[in-house]
């Protein structure tokens, strides 16, 4: 496959670890934090953490936008699917994210008309196909993801398609990365940042940890190649005593992002003051709505949701986990009361989450036997 | 968030909803290309959750493969000795 | 199930093994619910014959009759009906084994999806072929017949659902005469499975578990066509996990590794045929993937279906 197969290419990879073992310091750690469920997810398929030197250590930060959705959300989308006349669509990620009341999926297993969509576009072609339908997207992902949901609102608003309305749950970058860096006693040292939300940003939103906290930023591309890559850069950084936001991925991400795509966000939608995110808890202004002139298409203004709020369960260590204050197998309950069938906190939801996939592809031997 | 797959745009569907048909290795889609309309047919682009986000820079992609398959530690003495070189 | 629990049913294999009279029968049965009922490279006849016959040929049985139960919807087009059993007539015939028997129910429209196909087969395991988890050996080595995830991708993508478009065709097909090559290697054949449902990754999982070995396997060497690397890539899914409905895994002895591979590849339908691992003693229970990079992970029981991602 083209612009991806060069990036797995192991004579690469030993190129650049090379490198990476000559940057390296005896006794000298450095702790590299990803924020991006596609980057967790690579370095988990490819085993990187086997192939660097030992004292490099990714960390998993908040980058899983489906583990962070609080499980009120969840029941609320829930309640929209069991509605009448309505269609509950959205990604698959979702499908088996336990709410209080369970999932989507065995919401539909008990009768509520719950589909998997590839698209938002696909949620909009299905309002047009049944009329007499409530087409709802409950929508998720951070930047990358909401500008497919605003062109999806203009189109509707531009159609006069009444019958489709989004339940929008996407995040923010910015807010959990300062979260994290105002942490105290945070141990990261540096940061791989993500490159397909960098696609509508851009690097600028970046900035601000070099400046601020004095912590390197690399924007990063997905293929295992590209992370060893972006940790030879951050590790050249730390070296030449440099504090910067460099870019790996070049061939796709701008400095300035994709200018149609943010204008297309600021026209359908707005900052909310706060949101919960599980695991860590409210935070201001990291999370978007629709704003008030597009009510018509939104699921929180057509709907009365129950909006309750659910605890997680007292053990769950979660918040730790997400700041990469402690990892997965240093909570309790990591692997035994609470694996990816019987997910206690938002570290387990999604095969993304720091601990789903810390269980599912490198869990401690102690824990394999069934 | 991220899963996002470099596709070659094969066709414009569509020209006024703005929709091309993308392929990925003999597997085909219509993407929205709102996003990315500048992008024509055999330019390669960047697909998340049914639209093109971005046009990858094939020039950029070739000078990232031409580093990687030069870095190392050789590489490195190499740059630090065109630095000391330089007034 | 409890309720049903005896010592044949123990060994939870694909296959029943029977002691009659001093020979060994197998015997397996599998009810078919795919949707859609048809799709590129064949339909539920196809699969309702083969599924079958490739249960019977894992377990080193030479398939001699299968049985078909079909539940029909009320409606249901009779031209379609008249394909799919059409289809399992020319199954069954590539496969060299008769429908012996069958039945037939129409249920009120709305209950079972148009139709549910349910067949048995009963197969004759020669005098001396033993094959078991039990068998299997550290150092003992994995081959795969051909390419993994044609039918499941086929199938999701068949769907519509993803809109997505491709050449795709299911695998579906009868591997019992690639089961008879490898069973003529002898001792050197410890075990064989059909990685249907759940894909490599569940049917080498079982095999761990079962065995107390550990199953590594090399990525470089797994056989995937481009366009199912591609459409995986796309949904965010792991082609391990995908199913097929006409491969084989097997494991054989070191020593007969390389006349395994020649055996599989001497046959049209194991023309991709690979080595793609090998057993080791521990860590027990566990398959674990050598990935291209050095790395390695483990390539854990899947929980439920693979659902495409956008993460």
């Amino acid at each position: 496959m083209r612009f991806v197969s060069e990036y797995r290419r192991p004579d690469l990879a030993r190129n650049v670890l090379r490198e990476i073992e000559a940057l390296v310091e005896p006794g000298c750690p450095v702790r590299i934090m990803e924020v991006c469920g596609g980057h967790t997810h690579t370095i988990y398929r490819h085993g990187l953490q086997q192939v660097v030197p030992p004292q490099v250590e990714f960390l998993h930060g908040p980058g899983c936008p489906v583990c962070v959705i609080p499980m009120g959300r969840v029941d609320d989308a829930i309640w929209l699917a069991e509605q009448p006349d309505v269609v509950l669509t959205t990604f698959g990620d979702m499908l088996r994210v336990p709410g209080k009341r369970g999932s989507l999926l065995e919401a539909k297993a008990r009768g509520a008309d719950v589909r998997m969509v590839y698209s938002p576009l696909d949620a909009l072609e299905l309002a047009r196909r049944e009329p007499d339908r409530t087409v709802v997207f409950f929508a998720i992902g951070f930047e990358t993801t909401a500008p497919a949901t605003a062109v999806t609102l203009l189109h509707a608003r531009d159609e006069g398609i009444e019958n489709l309305c989004v339940f929008c749950n996407h995040v923010t970058i910015g807010p959990p990365l300062r979260a994290i860096l105002d942490t105290p006693g945070t141990l990261v040292e540096a940061f791989v940042a993500p490159g397909h939300v960098s696609t509508v940003i851009g690097t600028r939103p970046f900035d601000f940890i070099a400046r601020r906290y004095g912590t390197p930023v690399v924007v990063t591309a997905f293929e295992p190649v590209d992370i060893l890559h972006a940790t030879a850069m951050i590790l050249r950084q730390l070296r030449d005593g440099r504090c910067e936001v460099e870019n790996q991925y070049t061939r796709v991400v701008r400095r300035d992002g994709n200018l149609r795509a943010l204008d297309a966000l600021a026209e359908t939608m707005e900052l909310r003051e706060t949101f919960e995110w599980r695991g860590l808890g409210w935070i201001g202004e990291s999370a978007l709505r629709i704003r008030p002139e597009l009510a018509a298409w939104d699921a929180e203004a057509r709907f009365d949701l129950p909006a309750r709020h659910e605890d997680d369960f007292k053990a769950c260590r979660c918040g730790e986990v997400l700041v990469g204050a402690i990892k997965p197998v240093d909570c309790k309950v990591f692997g035994t009361a609470c694996t990816p069938e019987r997910p206690l906190g938002a570290c387990m939801v999604s095969s993304e989450g720091a601990c789903a996939a810390a269980y599912q592809y490198a869990r401690p031997v102690s824990l394999t036997t069934a | 968030m991220c899963l996002g797959i470099p596709a070659q745009l094969v066709e414009i569907v569509d020209p006024a909803a703005k929709i091309a048909k993308a392929d990925v290795a003999g597997v085909r889609r219509d993407v929205s290309i709102a996003l990315c309309p500048e992008a024509s047919p055999g330019d390669w682009v960047l697909i998340h959750v049914g639209f093109a986000l971005a046009r990858i820079d094939e020039e950029q992609a070739r000078e990232t493969l031409a580093l990687l398959e030069q870095i190392g530690p050789e590489y490195e003495q190499e740059l630090a000795e065109l630095r000391a070189g330089t007034p | 199930m409890p309720a049903l629990s005896n010592p044949l049913l123990e060994p939870l294999s694909d296959s029943a093994l029977l002691e009659v009279d001093g020979s060994r029968l197998a015997f397996t049965t599998d009810s078919y619910v795919v949707k859609p009922l048809f799709f590129p490279g064949g339909s539920i006849g196809d699969l309702a014959v083969n599924g079958t016959v490739n249960d019977l040929a894992v377990a080193g049985a030479r398939p001699i009759a299968l049985s078909a139960g079909f539940v029909i919807e009320e409606g249901f087009p009779i031209d379609d009906l008249r394909r799919i059993v059409f289809d399992m007539a020319r199954a069954a015939e590539a496969a060299g084994v008769p429908v012996a028997t069958g039945d037939t129910k129409v249920v009120e429209r709305g209950k079972a999806d148009g139709v549910y196909v349910t067949t048995a087969g009963l197969g004759v395991v020669p005098a001396g072929l033993e094959l078991g988890p039990e068998r299997v050996r550290p150092g003992d080595r994995v081959l795969l017949s051909g390419t993994l995830g044609d039918h499941g991708m086929a199938v999701l993508l068949a769907r519509g659902d993803l809109k997505l478009e491709s050449e795709l065709r299911s695998d579906t097909a009868s591997v019992h005469e690639l089961a008879g090559a490898l069973a003529a290697l002898g001792s050197g054949l410890r075990w064989m499975r059909d990685p249907t449902r759940g894909g490599l990754a569940t049917a080498l999982n079982e095999l761990a578990r079962e065995s107390g070995t550990t199953v590594v396997l090399e990525e470089e060497t797994l056989p995937v066509r481009p366009e199912v690397a591609g459409a995986c890539e796309i949904l965010g899914i792991d082609p391990l996990y995908v199913a097929n409905e006409g491969k084989l895994v097997a494991v054989v002895s070191a020593d007969t590794a390389d006349a395994a591979l020649a055996a599989l590849r001497g046959n049209l339908l194991g023309a991709d045929a690979a080595i793609v691992g090998e057993v080791r003693a521990d860590p027990a229970g566990l398959v674990l993937l050598a990935t291209a990079l050095g790395g390695s992970r483990i390539v854990d029981m899947l929980v439920g279906d693979p659902l495409p991602r956008i993460c």
